[in-house]
């Protein structure tokens, strides 16, 4: 055994690896209120957050700063959570929300009011939240025979992505002259996201990642193999549509707020994996944290990188993180 | 005392007619092997058994308990079945061995003093003592086989499936396996229901063999009463001469393509 694995498999190391990504969580959330358009001194924060005194900046801090933050978090744990139980069901380092037909659910829907009823934006978020749902339990009773068949569902959800995908493209062709108003929910983005997509995605956020809590023990037993697991006494065929059921509200919820983002689902659950292992005791925890790290880190730096210019979060993500990841698979593999 | 029984069992996937009809009867605490041709329906019938497969039609009973009624987790307690492929995990031996206590835990109970008793117990049983803190990535083949089959025992099952435990390994590991599987019977009275490919192993190694050809039984015995040219003829279609190890009763069998004539030395 190496140095390196002794290391790795020490008691308490793991749990160390998910305390440090709740403090960096901390972090960029903490930055992520002070830093924009507007600076705002720490002191303010603090001040605005005990009702001591009155700040200038109480308006921005509690109408802006604070929920767009509290998005950022929830949608980036959301999106985590839901790609970590996504690949453990499939089995597929490669399953991700957008696998299962969420995003192209939650597009086209989005699309189609963003494009044709562009004076109803406040429809958008619950319209794309059931565009998501209806398409992700479609690509299920497609792929459906005596159970969850991993491979049918992946193949499932790529054949509907397509043809949703080709809807939306339609969609852009026909309006071109309004595409502009839709780039921000094509690539994900966070400006504007204020208390009432809070509402919108909260509930679904607790009871989800609540759930797949509760799932942990299960989700470890998937690991070892369905056979294995039936003859330990798991309802295997039940996990996997139960938690891809978690997996599905979780990840609609999130897009159907922030749009089209992705790499989260994807990206977050490996790189914790690579680091704390497949436990997911350690593993979800750490995808948790990790994922509203990384979103809330990186629409801050979006916001302040080339303002007034607010570059929005999924083009971050995709230009800083996938090379991180790539960083980390390289190193992994020698 | 019969402890497993089937009763007229049936099978398909898709349209092919894998299990046909079939009645079964195994005894508490003896070695069973399950022997037949690729594709005779030999690893469905297993699944059958272990309540992995529910069948089309027929019932399987446990104790006189349809065994597709009872739960899970009950089920849990008292068969375990060694799968037949089984990936690598990122865990210590240790910590996949200890998933074989998951059955006789509630949800969120933790594992107390009893069950790391048994799990040390499976540990050394298998001979894992030096291993214990490894990685199961690092094993080779033969150790790591040896982890998947401490996983079982630490289920302290009343019966073993094992899903031709010995393909793929050397045949030194294949031996340790085996001896295993008989120690386990001896000292502990498990009953043994193994798929094995080797029909050497089979006829060494089991107390009766179930012969399967094409969905059905085509017979139950001791070693001795099923293994006979006919049978490696009509099942195998191989030539088969059979010898007797005078010394502690056991058969050899040497196995030849059908059209080959054999001179039989005696």
């Amino acid at each position: 055994m190496s140095k390196k694995e002794a290391l790795r498999d020490r008691a308490g190391w793991k749990g160390f690896i998910v305390v440090i990504f709740a403090v960096l969580m901390v972090i960029s959330t903490i930055f992520s209120i002070q830093f924009g358009s507007a600076n705002i001194p720490l002191k303010d924060i603090w001040t605005t957050f005990t009702g001591d005194i009155q700040s200038d900046f109480q308006n921005i801090i509690w109408n802006i700063r604070v929920p767009r933050t509290f998005v950022a978090i929830l949608v980036g744990a959301n999106l985590a959570v839901a790609g970590v139980l996504l690949q453990g069901i499939m089995k597929n380092p490669l399953a991700d929300p957008y696998i299962i037909g969420v995003s192209s659910g939650a597009g086209l829907a989005g699309m189609i009011v963003l494009i044709l009823y562009p004076h109803l934006p406040h429809i958008l978020t619950p319209v794309a939240f059931i565009g998501a749902t209806i398409v992700a339990f479609t690509v299920y009773a497609l792929a459906w025979e005596k159970g969850i068949a991993p491979t049918r569902i992946i193949l499932a959800g790529v054949a509907i992505s397509a043809f949703l995908g080709s809807g939306i493209s339609a969609l852009m062709v026909f309006y071109s002259d309004r595409v502009q108003g839709t780039i921000d929910f094509m690539v994900g983005g966070l400006s504007a996201r204020s208390w009432p997509q809070v509402e919108v995605i909260l509930p679904y956020s607790i009871v989800g990642i609540l759930l797949a809590i509760i799932g942990i023990r299960k989700m470890n037993l998937l690991m070892l193999g369905d056979r294995t697991a039936k003859s330990l006494g798991a309802r295997v065929e039940w996990i996997r549509f139960s938690m891809t059921a978690v997996a599905t509200l979780l990840a609609a919820s999130a897009v159907s707020v922030i749009g089209l983002l992705g790499f989260v689902g994807l990206i977050v659950p490996h790189t914790a994996r690579l680091i704390v292992g497949n436990d997911y005791r350690v593993l979800l925890p750490a995808s948790i944290f990790l994922g509203a790290a990384i979103l809330t880190a990186s629409d801050t730096l979006g916001r302040i990188m080339f303002a007034p210019i607010e570059v929005p979060v999924g083009v971050i993500m995709g230009a800083l993180g996938a090379p991180f990841f790539l960083y980390l698979l390289r190193r992994k593999m020698v | 005392m019969s402890a497993l029984e089937a009763a007229s069992i049936s099978h398909s996937f898709s349209d092919k007619r894998v299990l046909k009809q079939i009645d079964l009867e195994l005894k508490e605490g003896r070695i069973y092997s399950i022997i037949g041709p690729n594709g005779s329906g030999k690893s469905t019938l297993l699944h059958v058994l272990s309540r992995q497969l529910k069948p089309d039609h027929g019932q399987v009973y446990w104790k006189q308990a349809d065994l597709y009624r009872l739960s899970p987790k009950k089920v849990a307690q008292e068969l375990a079945l060694l799968a037949q492929v089984n990936d690598v995990m990122d865990l210590t031996v240790e910590q996949l061995i200890s998933y074989g206590r998951t059955p006789h835990k509630s949800m969120f109970q933790r594992l107390d003093e009893e069950d790391q008793i048994i799990i040390d117990e499976a540990i050394q049983l298998t001979k894992l003592d030096a291993l214990r803190k490894r990685n199961v990535s690092q094993l080779s083949g033969g150790e790591r086989q040896r982890a998947w089959i401490a996983l079982c025992l630490a289920q302290q099952p009343k019966v073993l499936f094992l899903d031709e435990p010995t393909t793929y390994l050397d045949i030194s590991h294949q031996l340790d396996v085996l001896e295993i599987v008989t120690q386990l019977q001896k000292t502990q009275n498990v009953t043994i229901v193994m798929v094995l490919h080797d029909l050497n192993h089979a006829a060494v190694y089991s107390d009766e063999v179930i012969v399967v050809k094409e969905g059905h039984i085509y017979g139950q015995g001791t070693p001795k009463e099923m293994m006979n040219p006919d049978m490696f003829k009509d099942v195998f279609n191989v030539q088969a001469d059979i010898y007797e190890d005078k010394d502690n009763e056991l058969l050899r069998i040497v196995m030849m393509p059908l059209k080959v004539r054999v001179q039989k030395v005696r």
